[in-house]
């Protein structure tokens, strides 16, 4: 199973099936896994999901666009190889994958 | 910065800037003197008598001012934005008391805007109209970027929610001596004796502002928030506003300088307001900088004060309106979190932002035209049916709660959001495990305000827990 692996802050890992096409966001809440609040339901406009991809799998996550920066600047926490989970499309190519969930969403 | 700006922090070198308001102010009343009889007509602050609003469906689509003051006080605000919702969702309003303005009143269009900085700018002000002559505060909510995100980066952290992990044992504690006095053997004013209480005393908490002076923090507020010619409120006495403010500056300024002294003196630094700025590089010296110091202090104080107050008051009475979700929470405390965000939803404390059109925008089938007012009422958004199931229900366990328009979106999210959460949340929290019954009495009172949707008044009866 093609699959990858969310890191609570606290060390609690989740680990969820690959579905082609649905952003990272949308694969976590989806699975219930916590700590991803997505107010503004994908639209990058609220920041809270926020996540920290891990340094080797940052190039293959695309880039964060302008809105994405900014709403990004934001966050206390952030991390050179922070994103939005749902600026993030999942593809098959992912599988393995570890990003870290921050302590708090802003 | 604007020339005012400028003459401002460049004459503080010289003469403090509570003296400086005052001289302001005089200037302005000379000025208005010296028009009077010219056909340049001073400026005019507008005083609102309350008539009966008519039912909307009585009324032609351009007929229809949801400026009005008193739309929520007369509780009328449901059926005339339900009727902009479904039949002028992008409407224009082209002579209100106000001037002309657009209001965009469904869920995704509301998004749309608010996001959309680019198109539409936050400056010079967001409430509908114009802000007092002479006082051209710096605040970052209406600012545009790059500006907006300096200055909002460097204050940020104090509502952090790493900040607010060291806050929250004190926000209890203060919050459970106020909900151990109250009464139970007679009805009480739950806005006063709680909701502003609790505001203030959090206020305090945030600025480190002296502990007995926290009703000060109220009136500021009051006086900024309810001003008449911006929102419509009850305060169009331009005297007694320019006597606040130039009370405010000398308080803050010296509270300012006191922290320094307490620094130097050994004291360790606090996670307040003032002392975060003290210790960020970009504004250690922002009490030279009068506009943008009064300015982040007014935001925090004004920000933080009308919309948690009466969300306070709002989730009581809607537990009234809706006594099986108060059953629902009783024997599930654990839903008071979902239950926080549905009170903000309900509620919605601030009705509208406003933004002006940097260039002509298609939306909604309309042309809105470059430098247009655009008002996105959240207030509305948050009862669209096409986004949000049974909107006008009062929902504890509702799916998808937090996805509610109250703190808006984009780059002025609201910034103190989580605080306001924890706020809402340890006060339910500490009111459950105290009291079995929580009863409005009569009908509460409304705040006169086209900007603050919110009670004045709301007497309650607290039966307490066997
Ligand atoms: C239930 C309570 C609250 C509500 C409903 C609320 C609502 C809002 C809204 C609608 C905005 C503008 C969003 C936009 O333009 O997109 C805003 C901005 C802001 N709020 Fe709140 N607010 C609340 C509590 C607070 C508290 C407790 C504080 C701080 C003590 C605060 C501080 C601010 C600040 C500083 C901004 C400006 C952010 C910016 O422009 O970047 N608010 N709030
Ligand atoms: S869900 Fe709001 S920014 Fe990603």
């Amino acid at each position: 199973m093609a699959s990858i692996k969310m890191i609570e802050h606290d060390g609690t890992e989740h680990e969820v099936a690959i579905e082609d096409g649905k952003s990272l966001m949308e694969l976590a809440t989806d699975n219930a896994v916590p700590g991803i609040d997505a107010d503004c339901g994908g639209d990058c406009a609220c920041g809270t999901c926020h996540v920290i991809v891990g340094d080797k799998w940052f190039p293959n996550t695309g880039v964060a666009n302008n809105d994405e920066q900014q709403m990004l600047d934001m966050t206390p926490e952030r991390a050179s190889t922070s994103r939005l989970a749902c600026q993030i499309k999942i593809t098959e190519a992912m599988d393995g994958m570890v990003v870290r969930l921050p302590e708090f969403q802003m | 910065m604007s020339i005012e700006a400028t003459v401002v922090n460049t004459a503080t070198k010289f003469v403090p800037m509570h003296l400086q308001i005052k001289a302001i102010h005089r200037a302005l009343k000379v000025k208005n003197k010296l028009l009077k009889n010219t056909p340049f007509k001073p400026r005019k602050v507008p005083e609102f008598a309350e008539l009966p609003i008519p039912d909307v469906n009585t009324l032609a689509l351009d007929e229809i001012d949801v400026s009005n003051p008193f739309l929520f006080r007369q509780q009328q605000w449901q059926p005339y934005f339900k009727r902009l919702r479904d039949e002028c969702p992008v409407h224009y309003q082209k002579s209100s008391p106000f001037g002309p303005f657009w209001s965009v009143t469904r869920y995704d269009d509301i998004q749309y805007v608010d996001k959309h900085h680019e198109l539409f700018s936050s400056e010079p002000i967001i409430f509908l109209g114009d802000r007092p002559e002479g006082l051209p505060l710096e605040t970052f909510i209406a600012m545009d970027p790059p500006r907006h995100d300096v200055h909002r980066k460097s204050v940020q952290s104090v509502v952090a929610p790493q900040n607010l992990k060291e806050m929250e044992g004190l926000i209890r504690e203060r919050a459970q001596e106020v909900l151990d006095s109250l009464p139970t053997d007679k009805p009480f004013d739950w806005v006063q004796a709680v909701s502003i209480e609790l505001t203030a005393r959090m206020l305090a908490t945030l600025l480190d502002y002296p502990y007995e002076n926290r009703a000060e923090l109220v009136y500021i507020s009051d006086v900024v928030g309810g001003n008449a010619e911006s929102t419509g409120g009850t305060y169009a006495d331009m005297d007694e506003t320019f006597k606040a403010a130039a009370d405010m500056v000398k308080k803050f300024t010296a509270l300012w300088h006191d922290k320094k002294r307490r620094e130097a003196a050994g004291e360790a630094p606090g996670f307040d307001l003032i002392s975060l700025m003290q210790n960020n590089e970009h504004t250690k010296d922002i009490v030279n900088r009068p506009l943008e110091f009064m300015g982040n202090l007014a935001l925090l104080v004004v920000g933080g004060n009308d919309t948690t107050r009466n969300s306070m008051t709002g989730g009581v009475l809607a537990l009234n309106e809706f006594p099986n979700e108060f059953q629902k929470l009783k024997q599930n405390p654990s839903l008071i979190p979902n239950m926080v965000s549905e009170i903000i939803r309900w509620q919605t404390p601030l009705a509208y932002m406003r933004r002006v059109a940097k260039q002509d925008v298609e939306l909604g089938g309309k042309t809105i035209k470059k430098g247009d007012k655009v008002l996105m009422w959240y207030v509305s958004g948050n009862r669209d049916e096409r986004k949000i199931d049974n909107p006008d229900e009062f929902i504890i366990d509702r799916k998808g709660a937090r996805n509610h328009l109250s703190f808006g979106f984009g780059i002025h999210r609201c910034m103190g959001n989580r605080l306001a959460e924890m706020q809402l949340r340890i006060l339910w929290e500490e009111l459950l495990v105290r009291f079995d019954k929580i009863e409005v009495i009569g009908e509460p009172d409304y705040v006169q305000s086209n900007f603050v949707k919110g009670y004045s008044k709301m007497m309650v009866k607290l039966t307490r827990k066997t």
